[in-house]
């Protein structure tokens, strides 16, 4: 990745050669980045590709595989409370419905949202943009618009947030019961890693290069 | 990685090479275009609406922040007596444990980073007006922090959801959550949704005027 020289004002075609830094704006001209290496901007050290070997098929089957993981964490039990003979059982449903009553009917939403819903729309628009990618064939449509949903819906997926909640949530009844992990949380702990790793191989510049160069001519 | 700009002369950026570039997608396109090509964004060569945008979110924030300290976040009842506890006083239970990794961990999801999230995004709006080139590298930074932390100032929001679903063990002992959850939980989204407002290149920017 160089910094772009100055020159006369370039045609449409060859500006697809440039890319800008989203963060500090500065130019550079397209390179060949090898695969598993970064090219990071030269002014403020973004990264801006990190091309990754079959990283199409690779964010399909994860994505796929997070999907499945999510249905588990929605149907099992998630946690089992036992004190004094009394037990109580919790799935992921049943803290979301925690706050339904009165004031706090909003917020149950909200989590409904950020945990279950808000994931499962972001893994769904990611296969869907990317999947005919994997096989290599042209974008389903509207493909663009599937991807630009699952860009936007990146920072209001929180199933880690709520892993680690859970870890809080567990030392405060600790002290109080006797506390069962049920298969759902184990779930939602695979859920949280396949994540992070499908994030990992997730190389926006390169998703859009290939979205638009593969993109359907009229 | 080479640099053809020295020190002295900034790097060439989209907008001096009189180009707008996409944010979403890296496009760099012509200026007066509107949609990017490549992933169909708006495009503006500097988001001149980013700091009205960043200083409402944040007040609405910081507004909602206020409740969220004052009312109960959860409610106790145990052998039929109800006690309350704010976001502190969950901390302090905490304390009181003899968890100081889980009160810590708490303690600055809900304080902390809250607070620190008002703080640097007060100083990053207010310096945009001051552009230092040797300082953008700081401000930088200080700006990724704020966006990648942002979000874990949930974990008490969902704690008290957890809290509340399982503890329900009739007369004996149960927890509801409290009005302050849903005050600290909009808290959280307004502050996120404006860190997002700003526009990092501002940041960037040591001309004031773009150079055409």
């Amino acid at each position: 990745m160089k910094s772009a020289a100055p020159s006369p004002l370039p045609d449409d075609a060859d500006l697809a050669d440039l890319v800008a830094c989203p963060v500090c704006d500065t130019l550079h001209s397209m390179s060949h980045v090898p695969i598993g290496q970064k090219a990071r901007c030269v002014r403020c050290h973004t990264v801006l590709i990190t091309p990754r070997d079959s990283a199409m098929t690779k964010i399909v089957m994860l994505s796929i595989t997070a999907t499945v993981l999510m249905m588990a964490a929605i149907s099992f039990p998630f946690l089992q409370l036992e004190a004094q003979g009394l037990s109580q059982r919790a799935s992921v449903i049943d803290a979301i419905l925690a706050f339904s009553h009165g004031w706090t009917l909003p917020l149950s939403l909200g989590v409904a949202a950020t945990i279950i819903v808000l994931p499962l729309f972001r893994l769904a628009a990611i296969m869907y943009a990317l999947a005919p990618m994997a096989i290599g064939t042209t974008p389903a449509r509207g493909a663009i618009k599937a991807f630009r949903f699952a860009e936007a819906l990146k920072p209001w997926a929180m199933a880690e947030i709520f892993i680690v909640g859970t870890a809080v949530a567990l030392v405060k009844v600790a002290g109080l019961a006797h506390l069962t992990l049920g298969p759902a949380f184990w779930a939602f702990t695979a859920l949280v890693l396949v994540t992070v790793l499908n994030d990992n191989f997730m190389c926006r510049l390169t998703i859009w290069r290939t979205l638009e160069a593969r993109k359907p001519h009229p | 990685m080479a640099n053809v700009g020295s020190a002295q002369t900034p790097p060439l950026t989209a907008r001096s090479a009189g180009l707008v570039a996409c944010v979403a997608c890296g496009r760099v396109h012509h200026i007066g275009t509107q949609v990017c090509v490549r992933c169909g964004a708006a495009l503006s060569s500097r988001d001149t609406t980013s700091l009205q945008r960043v200083w409402a979110w944040m007040i609405a924030g910081f507004v909602a922040y206020i409740p969220a300290n004052i009312y109960p976040m959860l409610e106790t009842t145990q052998l039929g007596k109800t006690t309350s506890s704010n976001l502190i006083g969950g901390v302090i239970e905490l304390v009181g444990y003899g968890s100081y990794g889980v009160a810590f961990i708490v303690f600055f999801a809900s304080v902390v980073i809250p607070l620190g999230k008002f703080g640097a995004i007060t100083y990053l709006a207010l310096q945009v007006a001051r552009p230092d080139p040797t300082a953008a590298h700081s401000r930088h930074k200080m700006y990724e922090v704020v966006e990648f932390i942002g979000r874990w100032s949930m974990i008490d929001v969902f704690v008290v959801a957890l809290l509340s679903s399982l503890v329900q063990l009739g007369s004996a002992v149960s927890i509801q959550p409290g009005i302050a959850a849903v005050s600290f939980a909009l808290s959280v989204a307004f502050t996120m949704v404006a860190a997002m407002s700003f526009d990092q290149r501002l940041i960037w920017d040591t001309d004031k005027e773009p150079t055409l």
